[in-house]
C-alpha cells in the first residue's frame, strides 16, 4: 500500500499491518503523518502532531 | 462480554500490542483516538465507544489528563485514575508523594524563579541534577556540573516562554552504576524488571536515548520498595524507575503513568500485555 508524501511527493510504503492512529515517516523529507483511514484499497494520511513538551509516558 | 477501550493519540507498539492481546483473550477491543472526543456537560456513560473499562494510553500528559477527568465525571472506570495520573505526570508531586509515604527517594529542591533557583544551586554545590516538572524519555534533563552550566539553564529557561519552565526541579546527583531499574507494576504485581544501561558518552538510561534494555534481578529488598512506591501513588499500571545507591540502596526517582514497555517485552519473558490485560477485566468485575 502506497500514499504519497503532502511536503515532497514521494511515496511511502505503508506496511501491511499499519493501524489508524499510527504515524508513519516520508522516507525522503521526513515528514510525519497519521494515518488517519485505511481500508483495503484505500490509505489517508494527515500531517501528525508535533512533538508536545508534555508528551511523555 | 466485556468491552475494553484503549484510548490513544498516537498508536505506539504498547496499544497496538494490548490491542491485539486483549483480542487473543477473547475480549472486545476498541481503540479510541483521544484527540476526535467531544465531551459536555451532558456527556453520560451511556455512550457505548468506551466499553465497560478505558486504559488510558494518551502520550501528551495533559490531554490524557484532562480525558481522565471527563471520563471519570461520567462514572466510567478508567486506568489509570485522574489521581494516579496527576501525580505521576509531575515530578514535584511524585517526589513529595513519595517521601510523604516513606519510599526512598533522592533529595530534590524545588524553587519557583530563576533567582531563587540561582540561591539554591549555589547552596546544594554540583554536580546535580535538573529536570523538567513535566516531560518523559530524558528530555531536558541536565547534569549541572559548575556555576557556568547553571547560568546557562537558567538563561534557557527564562527565554523559554512555558509556564513550567519557571518552576525548577533541582535533584541530588546519585552515585550509582550506568545503569537504573524499570520495573511495571500491575496492580500489586511486578509483572517485568529491567535494567536500562545508558549509551557511550551519555549518562541517562532512557531507552529513548540509546539505553539498553536487559532484565534484572528482582531482590526481596527491590520487590518491597517497588511495591511501596505503587501503593503511595494509587496502585494501577506503573512504571516504577529506580537507581541503585551505592550507600543507600534503592532509590525511586519516577513512576511513570502510561509505562512503555518496548524495551522490557524484548528481554522479558513475562506477558505484560497479558498481565495488563487480566488486570483490566478483574478491575471490571469489581
Amino acid at each position: 500500500m502506497k500514499a504519497d508524501c503532502k511536503d515532497c511527493g514521494a511515496e511511502i510504503t505503508i506496511p501491511q499491518d499499519s493501524m489508524v492512529g499510527e504515524i508513519i515517516t516520508c522516507p525522503d523529507c521526513g515528514t510525519d503523518f497519521e494515518i488517519i483511514s485505511k481500508n483495503q484499497d484505500n490509505i489517508e494520511i494527515k500531517e501528525a502532531e508535533s512533538v508536545g513538551e508534555d508528551w511523555g509516558q | 462480554m466485556i468491552r475494553i477501550c484503549i484510548l490513544f493519540d498516537k498508536l505506539r507498539f504498547e496499544e497496538k500490542k494490548l490491542y491485539s492481546k486483549i483480542k487473543e483473550k477473547g475480549i472486545d477491543a476498541t481503540l479510541v483516538d483521544g484527540k476526535s472526543l467531544i465531551f459536555d456537560t451532558e456527556s453520560s456513560k451511556r455512550d457505548p465507544t468506551f466499553g465497560d473499562i478505558v486504559l488510558q494510553r494518551v502520550i501528551s500528559y495533559y490531554r490524557g489528563l484532562h480525558l481522565t477527568y471527563c471520563l471519570e465525571h461520567i462514572g466510567l472506570p478508567i486506568v489509570n485514575s485522574f489521581s494516579i495520573s496527576e501525580i505521576c505526570g509531575n515530578k514535584l508531586i511524585t517526589s513529595m508523594i513519595l517521601k510523604k509515604n516513606h519510599v526512598p527517594t533522592p533529595k530534590t529542591t524545588f524553587a519557583f524563579s530563576a533567582e531563587s533557583a540561582r540561591e539554591c544551586m549555589k547552596k546544594l554545590g554540583y554536580p546535580l541534577v535538573v529536570k523538567p516538572l513535566i516531560g518523559s524519555w530524558g528530555r531536558g534533563i541536565y547534569q549541572i556540573k559548575d556555576q557556568s552550566m547553571a547560568e546557562m539553564l537558567l538563561e534557557t529557561r527564562q527565554d523559554n516562554d512555558n509556564s513550567f519552565s519557571r518552576i525548577y526541579y533541582l535533584q541530588e546527583l546519585i552515585d550509582r552504576p550506568s545503569r537504573d531499574i524499570r520495573c511495571i507494576v500491575v496492580g500489586d504485581e511486578i509483572v517485568a524488571s529491567v535494567y536500562r544501561y545508558s549509551s557511550e558518552n551519555e549518562w541517562r538510561t532512557n531507552v529513548a536515548v540509546g539505553g539498553r534494555t536487559e532484565e534484572a534481578i528482582l531482590s526481596p529488598e527491590l520487590k518491597e520498595v517497588v511495591l511501596k512506591a505503587s501503593k503511595a501513588i494509587g496502585n494501577g499500571i506503573l512504571g516504577v524507575d529506580l537507581m541503585e545507591d551505592k550507600v543507600r540502596g534503592y532509590l525511586v526517582h519516577e513512576v511513570n503513568n502510561t509505562v512503555e514497555f518496548r524495551g522490557a517485552s524484548a528481554v522479558c519473558k513475562s506477558d505484560i500485555a497479558g498481565a495488563m490485560t487480566d488486570y483490566l477485566v478483574k478491575m471490571c468485575k469489581k
